[in-house]
C-alpha cells in the first residue's frame, strides 16, 4: 500500500476489504448454523413458516435422539476405524511413492503419475460391483477393513503426489550430509528427512482421514452389517424426516470442522511444496 | 511419522475388535427402512426372539447384495424380508429355502390360503411366507373438502372429479394443492402400473400403447395443471402434507401414515380415483424368505413365526401401519390414524368398481428397468410436452423388448398370455 | 550416487503399485469390458443404449454447463480470497480456518445443508417472504424452475468446493517473491497490471493444478445433485448410479463411467497443453 494516498481513501479501502472477508466467513458459517438449527429443531422446527433464522425453540434433544438410533454409534466408530486403516496404509505405501518421486528420475515415473491420475478421474462409485464379488471371496466383504482398502486407492493417490512435494521441500543436501557422516540411506532417512517430513505428513494423514470419514457410495455397497456413518446415512436418510436429515449431516460436519482446525498451519504449507 | 501410523493401526485394531461378533441372526429388510419404523422393529417387534440383527436395505442394494452372496457361495443373511417382487427373482434362481412346513402350520393358524399361495410365485414349494400387506390410497386435508366439486363422493371420486377438485382448490389457494410421490425414491411407477394404466386401459402391459392409454395420458396433462411441480421432489407424501405444501395425495399407506397418525382429526382418507375402465388399485405384499446356505435357518424361523402370530401382527398395523395377513380383525381402539387408512383401504377393495392389478411377476432383475419405461413415459409426456403418441410408440417398442428379454408372461388385470406379454 | 542404485525408486513404488493394481486396475478393466461387451463378445449395444436414452444429452449437457460456471467462479472466488487474505496481519490464520472447513465437508452433508435453506419452508424462502418479495413459499427445486434449480445447485457446488482452491492458490501466492511486487510498485504497476502480469503467470504451477482437481471433480459432482434436485436435473454420474442401482443394468452404468473417465482425462490433458508449465513443477 502506498503511503502518497490520503489517510481516507486507505480506511476507506480498509473497510471495503474487511466487509468483504466478513461477507466471505458468513457465506461459510451461515448456512452451517442454518443447518444446525434445522438438526436442533426437531419435527415442529422443519414444519414452521415463515422461519426466523433466529435459535428459537431448539434443543439438543432431537440431535440426543438421532444419537441413541440404533446404529449411529457403531456406524460412527466404524467410520473412525474405517479411517484409521485408510491413513495407516495410504502413508505407509504412499509416502515411500512419494519419496521416490521426489529424489529420483526412473523409467516409468511419468507413467506412474498417470496412473495416479487415472484413480482421479474414475468415479469409484462404479468399481464397487466387481470388487464386492472379489470382497466376499476374499473374505473382505462387510468388514471395516475392506473398506479401508477401498478409501486408500482414493487416499494413495494424493499421499503420494503430497509426499512428494514434503519430501521435495527438504534439502537434498542434509540428506547428503548425513551420508558424508556416516549414515546409511535408511538412517539418514529417518534421522534427517523424517522430522522435517513430519508436520506435512501429518497434514496428509489428516487429510486422508477426511478422504475416508466423506466417502459414501464404496462404502454403502460393500457392507451390509459395519456400515460407515455415511453410507448409515445415506440409507437411512433419504427416506426419513427432514429433521433427521439435518441431525446427520450436522453429525457429518462437525468431526471435519474439528479436522481442518487441527491442520490448519499444514495445509498451506503442503500444497505450498506440492505445487514447486 | 512411526507414531502416528502405529497409532492408526492401534486404534483401527481395536475398533475392528471392539464391535461384538456374536452368533446373530441376521435379518435384512427392504421394507420398514425408515429410521423411526426400523426402531419399531428393533425394540418392539422383535423383542423376544433372541438376538435378532435386523439391517434395512434399499431394494437394489438388497438385489447386489443378495446376487453376491450367492455368487460367491458365502451366506451371512439368514432371513430376508422383500416385497414380493423383489423375492421373486430370488426364486427365478432358485435362491430361497422351500417353506412349506411353516405354510402348513400358517394355514392352520389363520392364514387365508389365497395370501399364502402368493408365496409360491408359482412355484410348486413355498417360496416366502406372506409378511405384511398394504396398498396405496389418497389423503386430504379436511379443509379441502369445503372445495370438492357439488355431488361428489370423496370415497367414489372419478378423474373428472378429481381435475374439478384440483382446479378450484388452485383457484382458491392460489397454487396447485394435489400432491404425487414422483421423486427418486417415491413410488411414482407403481401410481402408473396399479392406478393409472388399469383405470383407463383394463391393463398394464398388453394396452401401453393403445388409444385409451392415449387418452389417459391427455387426462393426467389435464390434471397435471393442478399438481404441485415440486412433485418430483417428493419421495413420500406425509411431509409435504404435513408442512401444508399440498392438500391432497396419493400414496403408499406407509408412507402416509406419519402425518395422519399424528393429527387423524386434520384429514380424511380414500380410494384413488377411477377412470373408464374402473378403479385400479395394487395391493402390495411383502414376504419373509431364507435365502438357501443361511448361516442360522433356526434363528430365521423362530423370527417368521414370532412375526405371524396375531399380536404382532397387530402390533405392527398399530405401530408402522402395515396391515397384517393373518385373518385377524383390527381392533377397535387401533391408532386412530391406521384405522383412518384401514378405512380407505375396505372402500378401496368393496367399491363397486374396484379393480385389482398385481405386483409385476417375472421380470427378475429388469424390475427397474420395467419401471424406467413408465417414468420416462412421465417424464417426455408430462414434464417436457411432448407428443403422446410418438412417446408411447418408443416406450412400446423398449417395453416389447424388455418383455421378449424376460419372457415374462402377462398378469392381472391384463388377459393371460402364452408366451411373453405382448405389447399392442 | 543416485544413479547406481537404480532399483531404489522402484522398490519404493512398488507397494503402492501392486495396490493399486489389485484395487483400482483390475476392477477398472472388469468395468470397462463390463461397457464394451454384450453376452462375452465385443459390442457398442450398452453404448448405444445409453446414447438414446431420454436423460443422456441432457445429463452430457447439464454436467457441462455446471463445470462451465462452477470452475470459473470458484477460481474467481479464490483468487479474491488469497488477495484479500495477503493483506491481513493479525487473524490471518483464523479467517483462513474459516475458509477452509467447507474441504472437510461431504458432497452428501452439503446437499443437505443447501436443502434446508432452498426447500420450500426453508430459510430463502423465508427471508423472501418477510421483505414482502414473494407471497407464499415458492419452489426452487422442481423441473419447472430449471434455471433456480441450476443456481441452487451451481450455488451449493461452489460453496462446497471453492475451499480447495483457494487453499492451493493462497499456497501457490505464498510463494510469490515479495521482491516481484515491489519491484513491480516502482516501476508504476497499478495493482491491476500487477496482478495480471505478475502475480497470475507467477501462480500457473498451483492454478493448473486447481483447475486439474477442481474440474475432474466437477464432472463427477453428484450427491448435491441428488439431495436438491432427485431427478430433475440430471447429470453424467448420477445417471451411472441410477442405471446401476435403480434399472441394475450395470453395463450401461459402465459406459457412463467409461464416458466419464474419457472426458477428466481429456479436460485434463487440455489443462496441461494450455497451461504450460515448466516441468519441474509439475505437481
Amino acid at each position: 500500500m502506498s503511503s502518497t494516498k490520503p489517510a481516507g481513501f486507505i480506511s476507506s479501502r480498509r473497510w471495503l476489504l474487511w466487509s468483504g472477508i466478513a461477507a466471505l466467513c458468513a457465506w461459510v458459517l451461515v448456512p452451517i448454523y442454518l443447518v444446525a438449527l434445522g438438526a436442533l429443531g426437531g419435527r415442529q422446527g422443519v414444519y414452521q413458516w415463515p422461519k426466523t433464522g433466529l435459535p428459537i425453540g431448539i434443543s439438543i434433544d432431537p440431535f440426543v435422539l438421532f444419537l441413541k438410533t440404533e446404529g449411529v454409534v457403531q456406524s460412527f466408530l466404524n467410520s473412525l476405524a474405517a479411517a484409521g486403516i485408510t491413513v495407516a496404509l495410504s502413508i505407509l505405501l504412499g509416502a515411500p511413492a512419494g519419496y521416490a518421486l521426489a529424489r529420483y528420475n526412473f523409467l516409468g515415473k511419468d507413467s506412474y503419475r498417470l496412473l495416479v491420475l487415472l484413480t482421479r478421474a474414475f468415479p469409484l462409485a462404479i468399481l464397487a460391483l466387481p470388487l464386492t464379488v472379489s470382497f466376499i471371496r476374499l473374505g473382505l466383504y462387510d468388514t471395516v477393513v475392506g473398506v479401508g482398502l477401498i478409501h486408500t486407492v482414493l487416499a494413495l493417490p494424493f499421499a503420494a503426489l503430497v509426499t512428494q512435494g514434503i519430501f521435495l521441500g527438504v534439502p537434498k543436501e542434509l540428506e547428503e550430509a548425513a551420508w558424508v557422516f556416516g549414515c546409511t540411506r535408511i538412517q539418514a532417512f529417518f534421522k534427517v528427512v523424517a522430522p522435517l517430513a513430519l508436520p506435512g505428513i501429518v497434514a496428509t494423514a489428516v487429510f486422508a482421514f477426511v478422504i475416508s470419514w466423506n466417502e459414501v457410495f464404496a462404502a454403502s455397497v460393500l457392507t451390509v452389517r459395519n456400515r460407515t456413518l455415511t453410507a448409515y446415512l445415506l440409507t437411512v436418510l433419504s427416506e426419513s424426516p427432514m429433521h433427521y436429515r439435518f441431525a446427520g449431516g450436522l453429525m457429518l460436519i462437525l468431526p471435519s470442522v474439528v479436522f481442518i482446525f487441527a491442520v490448519r498451519r499444514y495445509l498451506f504449507a503442503i500444497w505450498g511444496i506440492s505445487s514447486k | 511419522m512411526k507414531r502416528i501410523v502405529s497409532f492408526g493401526i492401534l486404534a483401527s485394531t481395536v475398533l475392528a475388535f471392539a464391535s461384538p461378533v456374536l452368533a446373530q441372526t441376521i435379518f435384512v429388510s427392504t421394507q420398514l427402512r425408515p429410521i423411526e419404523e426400523a426402531t419399531v422393529v428393533r425394540e418392539e417387534l422383535l423383542q423376544d426372539v433372541g438376538d435378532v440383527d435386523y439391517v434395512v436395505e434399499e431394494p437394489p442394494q438388497f438385489a447386489v447384495r443378495m446376487e453376491a452372496e450367492r455368487q460367491a457361495g458365502k451366506h451371512t443373511v439368514s432371513l430376508v424380508g422383500a416385497l414380493h417382487g423383489e423375492l421373486s427373482p430370488l426364486a427365478d434362481k432358485n435362491a430361497l429355502e422351500p417353506l412349506d412346513d411353516l405354510a402348513k402350520k400358517l394355514a392352520a393358524g389363520g392364514m387365508p390360503q389365497a395370501v399364502l399361495d402368493l408365496g409360491k410365485l408359482g412355484k410348486p414349494n413355498q417360496q416366502y411366507i406372506p409378511w405384511m400387506q398394504a396398498t396405496y390410497v389418497m389423503a386430504a386435508r379436511k379443509e379441502a373438502l369445503q372445495y370438492l366439486p357439488a355431488g361428489t363422493d370423496v370415497n367414489a371420486l372419478s378423474y373428472d372429479q378429481l381435475i374439478e377438485w384440483g382446479k378450484k382448490l388452485q383457484e382458491a389457494t392460489g397454487q396447485p394443492q394435489i400432491g404425487f410421490p414422483a421423486g427418486p425414491k417415491g413410488l411414482m411407477a407403481r401410481y402408473f402400473q396399479g392406478y393409472f394404466y388399469p383405470s383407463f386401459t383394463g391393463g398394464v402391459v398388453r394396452t401401453f400403447q393403445g388409444a385409451e392409454a392415449a387418452a389417459g395420458w391427455e387426462k393426467l396433462k389435464a390434471l397435471w395443471a393442478f399438481v404441485t411441480p415440486n412433485s418430483t421432489n417428493y419421495d413420500f407424501m406425509q411431509e409435504p402434507l404435513a408442512a401444508g405444501e399440498v392438500m391432497v395425495a396419493w400414496d403408499h399407506i406407509a408412507r402416509l401414515k406419519n402425518a395422519i397418525s399424528a393429527s387423524p382429526d386434520d384429514y380424511v382418507v380414500f380410494p384413488a380415483p377411477s377412470g373408464p375402465k374402473g378403479r385400479g388399485y395394487m395391493p402390495v405384499v411383502a414376504g419373509l424368505a431364507i435365502p438357501k446356505g443361511s448361516p442360522d435357518k433356526a434363528g430365521a424361523t423362530k423370527v417368521i413365526e414370532h412375526l405371524t402370530t396375531p399380536d404382532v401382527q397387530l402390533l405392527t398395523a398399530s405401530r408402522v401401519g402395515f396391515f397384517p395377513t393373518l385373518n385377524v380383525k383390527l381392533p377397535e381402539d387401533l391408532d386412530p390414524g391406521v384405522a383412518l387408512l384401514a378405512g380407505a383401504v375396505t372402500a378401496t377393495q368393496t367399491s363397486k368398481d374396484a379393480l385389482i392389478s398385481l405386483l409385476p411377476v417375472g421380470l427378475g432383475d429388469k424390475g427397474g428397468e420395467f419401471n424406467k419405461v413408465y417414468m420416462d413415459a412421465f417424464q417426455r409426456i408430462i414434464l417436457r410436452n411432448e407428443p403422446v403418441g410418438d412417446v408411447l410408440k418408443a416406450q412400446a417398442a423398449t417395453l416389447t423388448k424388455l418383455m421378449a428379454d424376460t419372457k415374462a408372461p402377462c398378469w392381472a388385470p391384463d388377459a393371460k398370455s402364452d408366451g411373453p406379454c405382448p405389447v399392442q | 550416487m543416485t544413479n547406481d542404485r537404480r532399483w531404489i525408486p522402484y522398490l519404493l513404488i512398488l507397494p503402492s503399485v501392486a495396490f493399486l493394481a489389485l484395487l483400482f486396475i483390475v476392477p477398472l478393466v472388469q468395468t470397462i469390458w463390463l461397457a464394451v461387451s454384450d453376452n462375452g463378445a465385443l459390442s457398442l449395444a450398452n453404448a448405444d443404449r445409453m446414447v438414446n436414452d431420454i436423460n443422456f444429452t441432457r445429463s452430457l449437457r447439464n454436467t457441462f454447463l455446471l463445470t462451465l460456471m462452477v470452475v470459473p467462479v470458484q477460481i474467481a472466488i479464490a483468487l479474491v480470497m488469497g488477495s484479500m487474505v495477503a493483506k491481513v496481519g493479525r487473524g490471518r490464520e483464523t479467517i483462513l480456518w474459516i475458509w477452509t472447513i467447507p474441504l472437510g465437508i461431504s458432497d452428501l452433508a452439503a446437499g443437505l445443508v443447501w436443502l434446508s435453506i432452498l426447500q420450500n419452508t426453508g430459510y430463502l424462502n423465508s427471508v423472501l417472504f418477510g421483505f414482502g418479495i414473494i407471497e407464499r413459499q415458492t419452489g426452487w427445486l422442481s423441473y419447472q424452475t430449471p434455471v433456480a434449480l441450476f443456481f441452487a445447485i451451481a450455488v451449493a457446488e461452489i460453496w462446497r468446493g471453492t475451499a480447495i482452491v483457494m487453499v492451493i492458490i493462497v499456497a501457490g501466492l505464498n510463494q510469490v517473491p515479495k521482491e516481484f511486487r515491489e519491484a513491480a510498485e516502482i516501476f508504476g504497476a497499478g495493482p491491476w497490471t500487477r496482478f495480471w502480469r505478475i502475480t497470475l503467470p507467477l501462480i500457473r504451477p498451483a492454478l493448473q493444478s486447481a483447475l486439474i482437481l477442481r474440474t475432474v471433480l466437477a464432472f463427477e459432482v453428484f450427491a448435491v445433485v441428488y439431495a436438491l434436485g432427485g431427478r430433475n436435473f440430471p447429470v453424467l454420474v448420477g445417471e451411472a448410479y441410477n442405471w446401476q442401482n435403480q434399472n441394475q443394468n450395470y453395463s450401461v452404468a459402465a459406459a457412463y463411467a467409461v464416458l466419464i473417465m474419457v472426458i477428466s482425462l481429456a479436460a485434463t490433458l487440455v489443462y496441461l497443453k494450455a497451461i504450460k508449465v515448466d516441468p519441474e513443477r509439475l505437481p
